[in-house]
């Protein structure tokens, strides 16, 4: 009965993502992989011991490993690998497990039917004796890396309480020599495909709230230009093709209007537009630079970044103007705004002695904590479930992407063996 | 309830078959442009067509006033002329600034008389900036910069149908490297006509 409807849930998920990528052109082999690495691990992570799933028909052990990478990189795991296999069924040695230091068991069977691959699991508490959750799902084995996120996401909300952020998508832009591509991939880096490539620059994805599409900037009429492209069909529109730059798009909660920013009239002002283009709006600005917008989770506030003061600084006000509010006080330059999906925190890049890194702040009690080194860090933004926030950062010369625990407490990066990689937008949940 | 899934598996499979098939051209996408009449000019960038002046006389091009005529007996356009000021066509900023300094005042007037004589030419202003802080920012502070130059050319005449001021913010930087030199070489505006 916990079967059906996952099952279910997952089998019309795989028909959407055919869809998409159907529409789309994989990249090859040979372009950038990224590839995670453990920089830091916080305390108090749970030891779970990850078993040989049976009968694992690829034979490669594939699953268990996504599973495992993705709950190590969470930070609040310490996975203990194990060649025991541990099935979904029977009784569990909780002793023996206890004894390897796990609180946790996870295992598994993994069979193929009909051309498909299904994937059943059991957690289990060893400190207890109870099993967690028993539970299965089948892909078709393209889509075998997301089953495997999906049951990390399970096992991270059973034993956090907090919703997976695996199964989720990235975008980011990617800069091979002289080309430009805005890329999709998974939350781990993997699966990476080109949405849009072109030998002018392209910046700020931002993911619709359901998904399906992202807005960007695009230089290819050169000049920058708001365009928002359905992920499935490829179609693109110009948004916003003004005399004068166009670009910041944010979308609306709701997902039918977008936050942009134009300079039609000399200065870098806000403006809110339908996602086709219709009933554009200018929100009454005050300086010279007004740009960046980003909408509460409620869609009633704009975080944005103005120079009004004098210097760089992020304001708020309401989605139709009015009265506005400084929020970032300290260093003379705080831009890039995110909010958390609960709207209780603000990320934003701060220079601080000539590096640009990145900062929390919680809104109610104005605490501010810095999350990276810099020094020159770029573009937060956070994860759906609002615990991890992901960021453009250069070590060694090379622009690469991070992701960092919002309490500061694990980071990982995502490296590209090939290019440059910039500009990341972490997308929202789609089931 | 077998049977529906089953069926259900064969339309997916199918589908499957179809996605891993589709070869995709590798052609624009189409692009619904509907703002095109209030950006017309976004497209059409650089060096357009010589002058149709044809009135030629004193094939004297002076540094200090030739600027502001397009009349010159040779063929070459004079945005072009090496020895006219208007060949100069780059204003270098401070650091996080964008006022047009002293030493460009002459340059940015010159171009905005010849705009003001020569009404069918068009400029577009291009902003850039250094590669350090945020790509946004500096794409409004890139505006900025360009909108600065595009004011001052207004107050010599230039009309605003005859200029649009854009910015490339950090992501088109002519100096690579990330040293003072490269810095000072990308705060900069090209009038591009």
């Amino acid at each position: 009965m916990t079967m059906a409807s996952p099952e279910k849930r997952f089998f019309l998920q795989s028909v959407a993502a055919c869809g998409l990528i159907g529409g789309l052109y994989p990249l090859s082999t040979a372009l950038a992989q990224l590839r995670v690495e453990i920089a830091g691990v916080g305390a108090n992570q749970i030891p779970i011991a990850i078993g040989q799933f049976w009968d694992d028909p690829a034979g490669n052990n594939q699953v268990t490993a996504i599973i495992a990478a993705d709950l190590q990189r969470s930070g609040l795991f310490r996975v203990i690998p194990s060649n025991d296999l541990v099935r979904e069924t029977g009784t569990v040695d909780d002793a023996f497990w206890k004894s390897k230091g796990a609180d946790a068991v996870l295992g598994g069977t993994l069979s193929r039917a009909d051309g498909r691959i299904e994937i059943r699991y059991r957690l289990h508490d060893a400190t207890k004796g109870v099993t967690l959750t028993s539970s299965g799902l089948k892909a078709n084995p393209q889509f075998i890396r997301l089953a495997a996120h999906r049951v990390a996401d399970d096992i991270f909300e059973r034993l956090t309480g907090i919703r997976g952020p695996f199964a989720t998508r990235i975008a980011y832009v990617a800069r091979s020599g002289n080309e430009y591509r805005l890329e999709i991939a998974d939350s781990d880096g993997e699966n990476a495909f080109a949405a849009f490539r072109d030998s002018e620059p392209v910046i700020s994805p931002a993911w619709s709230p359901d998904g399906t599409k992202v807005a960007y900037v695009s230089f290819n009429l050169k000049k920058p230009v708001v365009y928002v492209q359905e992920l499935a069909t490829r179609q693109r529109i110009a948004v916003a093709n003004f005399k004068g730059s166009n670009s910041a798009p944010a979308w609306s909660p709701d997902g039918r209007r977008l936050a942009i920013a134009l300079a039609r009239d000399g200065a870098t002002q806000i403006h809110t537009v339908n996602v086709d283009g219709t009933d554009l709006r200018r929100v009454p600005g005050r300086a010279d630079i007004e740009t960046e917008p980003c909408f509460s989770p409620d869609g009633q506030t704009l975080y944005f970044t103005s120079d009004y003061s004098g210097s760089p600084q992020i304001w708020r006000m309401n989605a139709d103007g009015g009265e506005r509010r400084r929020v970032t006080f300290n260093g003379s330059y705080n831009i890039s705004p995110a909010i958390s999906p609960d709207g209780k925190l603000l990320s934003y890049i701060s220079r601080r002695e000539g590096r640009f890194q990145v900062y929390v702040l919680e809104l109610a009690s104005g605490q501010e904590s810095r999350l990276s080194d810099g020094p020159r860090d770029e573009s937060p933004s956070f994860a759906p479930n609002g615990r991890y926030i992901m960021y453009a950062s250069e070590s060694g010369g090379r622009a690469h992407l991070a992701v960092v625990s919002v309490d500061g407490g694990s980071r990982y990066t995502l490296n590209a063996r090939a290019s440059a990689i910039r500009e990341p937008a972490w997308g929202p949940f789609t089931r | 309830m077998n049977g529906v899934k089953i069926l259900i598996s064969v339309i997916a499979f199918a589908l499957l078959g179809a996605c891993s098939t589709v070869k995709l051209t590798d052609k624009a996408p189409p692009v619904e442009d509907r703002n095109a009449s209030s950006a017309s000019s976004g497209g059409s960038s650089s060096s357009g067509s010589s002058p149709s002046t044809s009135a030629g006389s004193s094939g004297n091009t002076s540094k200090s006033s030739g600027a502001s005529s397009a009349s010159s007996a040779s063929a070459v356009d004079p945005v072009n002329d090496p020895s006219n000021i208007l060949s100069k066509r780059s204003i270098y900023f401070d650091y996080d600034q964008y006022t047009v300094k002293e030493e460009y005042r002459s340059l940015v007037e010159a171009h905005g008389k010849f705009l003001a004589s020569n009404p069918d030419r068009k400029v577009i202003i291009q902003g850039n900036t250094d590669e350090r802080g945020g790509s946004e920012y500096n794409l409004a502070l890139g505006q900025k910069r360009a909108e600065a130059v595009r004011r001052a050319m207004a107050l010599a005449g230039a009309r605003d149908s005859q200029m649009e001021a854009i910015s490339f913010g950090k992501e088109k930087p002519k100096a690579s490297g990330s040293d003072e030199a490269a810095w000072m070489e990308n705060r900069r505006a090209d009038i591009v006509y």
